[in-house]
């Protein structure tokens, strides 16, 4: 899990960089050339297989682990005091993550398959820098993030990742067995700070395309 | 100190026997000292029960001054009860206010059966040490105690892990019921010190195994066994044993 973790965690600080271009107000110009660049470029389109990899193990086995564990305690407590031994978030990490899978699915579906399968749901839309053609991603997001409902499920799901993160990322270190007086306060507070800003440059997206915050 | 009479009332758990369901009993004790321990009240009332021809409520306990592991029972939802860094037989009475309802459940986990009312099974972990906790001495002279120097932090940080009373307390705690702070703790005090080296990566191998086939849940670091271990065991063993367990795994010839 920690693995796995931790290499999505890579990727996450790689997808909101690319997607942070928005917020240049170049009307999408630098986030479609990113884009483009990341579905054209060889390496990157090798490690988004690796990167599917690493999803898939990291999704089957938090979900086995999940479903062991339960089993583990035939006889629940009449009283529960959870909250004063541990956080909710860190109990509940199997319900967050299935709340992204689900949101992984339909984000995937608004944006991926666009991209990557266009006979079967419609390519996107075109735009030309330069002489060059680009799929127009940025055009997309603007077309899906008229929607208010889209808009909520995306920044709703924005805290699942928050705190999937926040237990997550120390988490990682701990099974991989880096538990350490000198690098603990580093780790702790890298975590914290990298579960609360890349969820929240994310979740500023949509909203700042629905309030037209940005052109 | 004042001495106020405490009137509770108690919802124990109540079951015969392993093969019988149980169900929660409810007794009311009048007039219990703020001084005394949890058990102590449990004394109380078991005579009260006694006196009056009531079957008493069966639970574990030995040395009652939180050093033998013995006094295992859920609290309130919590193991050992609302004090941290304490067990049962620590606790005092003062914990509690006048008039309150305190649940008292064994501990639950597949792992531990129910013997009877609050007393559980925890020959488990006698097995997993017997799988692997444990070391090697040639016979002969015996040593000076000091002949060996060893790093003074890290016989610290082997009798901070020695601690363990093997309550099962992290078991009672864990979400999963892992038993990852009490293989931990045992793994770490002798892969700390010179005298566990002969038998390291074999011990950490099969002392993991052992507590996987016992059948207890896998660590998912809520750290919720750190924070009601009576001997406050850190969650820097489990890193320990992930890394001990690592490098056997990959690197021994086990
Ligand atoms: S680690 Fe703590 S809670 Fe677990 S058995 Fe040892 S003393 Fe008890
Ligand atoms: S009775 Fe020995 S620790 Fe409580």
């Amino acid at each position: 899990m920690g693995l796995t973790g931790l290499f999505l965690i890579s990727f996450l600080l790689v997808h909101c960089g690319i997607n942070a271009c928005i917020f240049l107000n170049d009307n999408g110009e630098t986030f479609n050339k990113a884009a483009h660049f990341m579905g054209t470029n060889l390496f990157i389109r090798t490690a988004e297989i690796g990167l599917f990899l690493g999803l898939l193990i990291h999704i089957i086995q938090g979900l086995v682990l999940t479903y062991e564990n339960n089993k583990k305690r035939p006889i629940k407590y009449a009283v529960n005091a959870g909250n004063q031994n541990s956080k909710w978030y860190s109990r509940s990490m199997g319900l967050l993550g299935t709340l992204l899978l689900i949101f992984l699915i339909i984000h995937m579906g608004d944006f991926w398959t666009h991209s990557r399968v266009p006979g079967l749901v419609g390519g996107l839309p075109e735009v030309e820098y330069d002489g060059v053609v680009y799929h127009d991603l940025y055009a997309k997001m603007v077309e899906e993030f008229k929607e208010v409902f889209v808009v909520i499920l995306y920044v709703i799901s924005m805290f699942s990742l928050g705190f999937h993160l926040l237990h997550g990322f120390s988490s990682a270190f701990q099974s991989l067995g880096i538990n350490h007086s000198k690098y603990n306060p580093m780790i702790k507070s890298v975590g914290f700070g990298f579960s609360i800003i890349i969820p929240l440059l994310f979740a500023l997206m949509p909203l700042s395309i629905y309030f037209g915050l940005i052109k | 100190m004042e001495h106020t009479g405490l009137n509770l009332t108690l919802k124990v758990w109540k079951q015969k026997n392993a093969a019988t369901k149980g169900a929660f009993e409810s007794y009311d004790v009048k007039n219990i000292s703020t001084d005394m321990s949890f058990l102590e009240m449990f004394d109380v009332l078991n005579e009260q029960l006694i006196s009056t021809g009531k079957e008493p409520i069966a639970f574990d306990h030995d040395c009652r001054e939180g050093i033998c592991g013995m006094c295992s029972m859920v609290i309130n939802g919590r193991p050992h009860g609302p004090w941290n860094g304490t067990t049962t037989c620590q606790l005092h009475m003062r914990a509690f206010k006048n008039g309150d309802t305190i649940t008292v459940e064994p501990w639950r986990a597949g792992s531990f059966p129910v013997v009877r009312d609050l007393v559980v099974d925890r020959s488990a972990f006698d097995r997993i040490i017997q799988a692997g906790g444990y070391v090697s001495i040639n016979t002969g002279n015996p040593v000076d105690a000091n002949a060996l120097p060893i790093d003074k932090k890290l016989a610290d940080k082997a009798f901070a892990a020695a601690a363990c009373i093997g309550c099962g307390a992290c078991v009672a705690a864990c979400k999963n019921s892992s038993a990852m702070l009490f293989v931990s703790a045992k793994v770490s005090q002798l892969a700390l010190l010179p005298q566990g080296q002969p038998e390291r990566s074999s011990r950490v191998l099969s002392m993991v195994d052992q507590m996987d086939k016992e059948g207890f849940g896998n660590c998912t670091n809520t750290g919720a066994c750190e924070a009601e271990c009576p001997k406050e065991i850190s969650l820097e063993n489990i890193a320990r044993l992930n890394r001990e367990y690592m490098s056997a795994a990959l690197a021994s010839e086990e």
